[in-house]
């Protein structure tokens, strides 16, 4: 399966109420950029947002990813920014 | 004066508040000296190189936030330790570096430290 969609199923299947958005910032399936919308990461510092996404990926894609760029945000956040 | 020709340096600030920690400085088992390290002061950034001269852009950018606050802070080169490279990641839970720390808990890599000094949150972290 194409990683950018393995990656998107894996965090929404985990992380319940998620949306996540994954990008390919080299063209080479391996860098990734991915947005994760989420309530889990209400009142909760940055660093554990990111490693509660860490957690679910870094077994699965140990061999394939080369690295991860996230950015984590709430729905209430996520819905301001849209306008 | 190395700091004028540094190039990283983007917010110009002299480096006074800065101490650099050496390998030698701690010994014991791994756990025990990623401690110390942790415990030599209240924040405590694993880099690549040292404020001085950071040897990744990534540990620059952070440097200049640390610098760019103002508070003190203490650096450790984690290519002069491969011992505490590898081991750092593990305890910590975190693969990349730079690693901020605050009072003995990491607050993030580079990116969240941007994220969070651009929001304030890194200041407000500092002061408690």
């Amino acid at each position: 399966m194409n990683p950018l969609q393995m990656v998107k199923d894996l965090i929404e299947s985990k992380l319940k109420d998620s949306l996540v958005q994954v990008g390919d910032m080299t063209g080479t399936l391996d860098h990734l950029d991915i947005l994760v919308v989420s309530d889990e990461f209400k009142g909760k510092m940055l660093i554990d947002q990111h490693q509660i996404v860490m957690d679910i990926l870094r077994e699965p894609l140990k061999d394939q990813i080369h690295a991860v760029k996230i950015k984590t945000i709430t729905k209430e956040k996520y819905n301001k920014l849209q306008g | 004066m190395e700091d004028q020709n540094n190039p990283f340096n983007i917010l110009n600030k002299d480096i006074s508040q800065s101490t650099e920690l050496r390998s030698s400085d701690v010994s014991g088992d791994l756990k025990q000296r990623i401690e110390s390290i942790l415990n030599s002061a209240d924040i405590v950034l694993f880099m690549k190189g040292n404020a001085q001269m950071p040897q990744c852009g990534f540990s620059a950018n952070t440097v200049a936030i640390l610098k760019h606050i103002g508070k003190s802070f203490t650096t450790f080169d984690i290519l002069q330790d491969m011992d505490i490279r590898e081991g750092l990641k593990e305890y910590s839970n975190w693969p990349t570096y730079p690693q901020l720390y605050f009072k003995s808990k990491l607050v993030g890599g580079n990116d969240i430290i941007t994220e969070m000094f651009e929001s304030g949150d890194l200041q407000e972290v500092f002061e408690n």
